[in-house]
């Protein structure tokens, strides 16, 4: 006779147990397997100031990754970040040619990006409008602007000391850029996971209504959130511009998407409720390490495309199958 | 199996399949040729002349590179991964003259002799660039054209972009100098089609309508010297009115088979590739400096010397007729 009795857990996992099998344990494993695999392939990895430049693939991307993880957590999303790039970078190149120095032309990035953010959400929360339609008329919109304003022109001219927030290291082969990653990622761990307000982003991602009868401002939360958002993407334009030295319309043109991927990759629901910062930042990471990892091999970069998707597939898709089979 | 060993199986094997290609000769030369975007057929023949020169040179192995798309942040990308892998030189032509600046002059802190070549960097940026022509080159080139098939000289007649083009109207002041070189050869008109292809087509016709015996229309803009062809064929003057000037073989190339076009001119990619490596790989050697006024060899193209800004020509552009259209009307 066999013995059908069930087998029934009088708890569930322990603590170390459930962070073992979590969604950021596995990309840390993924992340340190592409590390060992780069190490081996390439002779050039290892080397600090190559590791240092493999960062700014990443770090301007991961800012803003950020605070789209907790847009998109809340159930929202924001297409036009690059193109909120393009028009503050162009508001800070215009600033430059009236003779307008770096502290100036910080709180203009910072500004524009604000703005921009608060277009974006007065359009979703006050019209009531959905904020893929919305963001995808002002990513068109935004970087109209840009491309009116200069053409096939580029502002140059850039404030010497103004080349320090893109180009400049705080110690050895530390960049500002790494810092000021590090910092933010801090801050949106904090604000995510340690606040009420990250709390209430959770409760409008898994259901709008049911937090707006438990006392959340639904629609100020969210306004908040693409503020947030929009002023990412203006320091990132501040980096990016300071990176690059000049501004052209097409400055950071299609990183919508790369954005997107990371926070996906970083285990963030596209629909919304769950998802946390460290696993957007291994997700940088990760991205960072494939995609100069594979620079060093010379691959060309439509390959290095097609490994991104493969891996964005194959990091959702296995556990889900996994599941399958244990079950 | 574990979840881990799954997900690190799959970027195994991706890099495992790459790994090969990272294994190379350790005392080569290695020159990288950073080019707009991969895929485009022009870069791809600037590539095959980049090999051609290495072949020739030897212990040379050539990176060709470049972003998937024609971005600036991509092809810092691309030359941050240069400089980790320590390459001897980098020639890059460029998607932003400025916005690459900054990337190549960290790369030359760190000892490697950059160039551009077609599109420039600014000059904190390179130590020298190459220009495929110049502007006195192209200028004789497009008289040449027209002359070499006027034996007993004639009327011809040039249709140009528009009236404000610097490149067209440079090139043009610089084609009227050289004319009285061209015994007999009479430069009645100068139109402009403002590079739109109905405009340039009417302008030809006004053209051949003004003057019965025009001999040839020079057209130094790729969408007027196609419009021309055009125009020439449709009025059935093919033998009569010869076309030429500068323009692309893949468009040209029907032109070339009926007759209407028997020569016209544009850079050659494969010659370009190829000077750009030869002069990196001397740079790099040390056997030549980067100077205002240093002449630097370039193999079978001769040598190139460079102006005040180190910026210099290649050659007078290269010459596309029926023997050789069907070899360069798929590259570009």
């Amino acid at each position: 006779m066999t013995n059908t009795a069930r087998f029934i857990p009088d708890r569930l996992e322990s603590p170390l147990e459930r962070r073992l099998k979590s969604w950021e344990t596995l990309l840390l494993a993924v992340a340190v397997g592409i590390f060992i695999v780069n190490s081996f392939t390439s002779p050039y990895f290892l080397n600090a100031w190559n590791l240092s430049d493999m960062t700014f693939n990443f770090t301007e991307k991961a800012m803003i990754a950020f605070a789209m993880a907790l847009l998109i957590i809340a159930g929202e999303i924001d297409l036009s970040v690059a193109s909120i790039i393009a028009l503050a970078s162009t508001a800070m190149g215009a600033a430059v040619q009236v003779g307008v120095g770096t502290p100036g032309l910080v709180l203009i990035g910072l500004g524009v990006g604000l703005i921009c953010g608060a277009f974006n959400g007065f359009l979703v929360t006050k019209m009531g409008l959905p904020s893929i339609v919305v963001t995808i008329g002002t990513m068109s919109l935004f970087r109209g602007i840009s491309y009116i304003v200069l053409g096939d022109q580029a502002y140059r001219g850039y404030p010497s000391d103004f080349s320090f927030f893109g180009q400049g290291y705080v110690f050895w082969v530390i960049s500002f850029e790494f810092v000021l990653f590090a910092i933010i990622a801090l801050l949106y761990f904090v604000i995510l996971h340690k606040t009420n307000f990250g709390r209430a982003v959770y409760a409008i991602g898994n259901n709008a209504i049911g937090a707006e009868f438990s006392g959340i401002r639904v629609a100020r939360v969210k306004f908040i959130l693409f503020l947030l958002t929009g002023l990412m993407s203006g320091i990132a334009a501040i980096c990016l511009t300071s990176r690059l030295a000049s501004t052209r319309p097409s400055i950071a043109f299609g990183w919508e998407l790369e954005i997107v991927t990371m926070v996906v990759l970083g285990g963030v629901s596209i629909l919304g409720g769950s998802g946390s910062i460290p696993g957007v930042v291994i997700a940088a990471f990760v991205m960072g390490l494939v995609t100069f990892g594979l620079g060093l091999l010379n691959v060309p970069g439509i390959v290095m495309s097609i490994v991104i998707g493969l891996l964005l597939i194959g990091v959702i898709a296995l556990p889900r199958l996994w599941e399958k089979w244990r079950a | 199996m574990s979840i881990t060993r799954r997900l690190f199986g799959g970027t195994a094997i991706a890099a495992a399949m790459l790994a090969g290609s990272a294994v190379h000769a350790q005392d080569d030369m290695r020159i990288a040729l950073v080019v707009k975007a991969l895929g485009i057929g022009f870069f791809e023949a600037a590539a095959e002349g980049a090999e051609e020169a290495a072949a020739e040179l030897g212990n040379v192995e050539i990176i060709y590179t470049g972003p998937t798309d024609t971005t600036a942040e991509g092809q810092i990308e691309v030359i941050n991964s240069l400089i980790a892998q320590g390459v001897d030189a980098i020639a890059i032509s460029a998607n932003d003259p400025d916005a690459v600046s900054p990337a190549l002059q960290r790369a030359m802190q760190r000892g490697i002799t950059v160039i551009s070549w077609d599109s420039g960097v600014n000059e904190e940026g390179r130590m020298m660039h190459l220009n495929p022509s110049s502007t006195p080159l192209i200028g004789n080139t497009i008289i040449k054209l027209a002359a070499d098939h006027m034996p007993d000289g004639g009327q011809v007649a040039i249709l140009s972009a528009s009236a404000t083009a610097t490149n067209q109207n440079a090139w043009i002041a610089a084609a009227e100098e050289v004319l009285p070189n061209y015994e007999g050869i009479e430069l009645v008109a100068t139109v402009y089609g403002d590079d739109l292809s109905d405009k340039s087509y009417r302008e030809a016709q006004g053209l051949m309508a003004s003057y019965p015996d025009l001999k040839a229309i020079i057209a130094p803009t790729t969408v007027g010297i196609l419009a021309s062809c055009q125009a020439v064929s449709d009025a059935g003057k093919i033998g009569e009115i010869n076309v030429t000037g500068l323009g692309l073989p893949s468009e040209m190339a029907g032109c070339v088979e009926s007759g209407a076009t028997e020569s016209f001119a544009i850079w050659n990619p494969i010659d370009l590739g190829y000077s750009a490596t030869m002069i990196a790989h001397a740079l790099a050697a040390g056997t030549a400096t980067a100077e205002p006024g240093a002449e630097i060899p370039t193999g079978r193209m001769g040598s190139v010397t460079l102006d005040d800004t180190n910026a210099a020509a290649m050659s007078d552009p290269f010459t596309y007729d029926a023997s050789n259209i069907d070899q360069f009307k798929d590259i570009f």
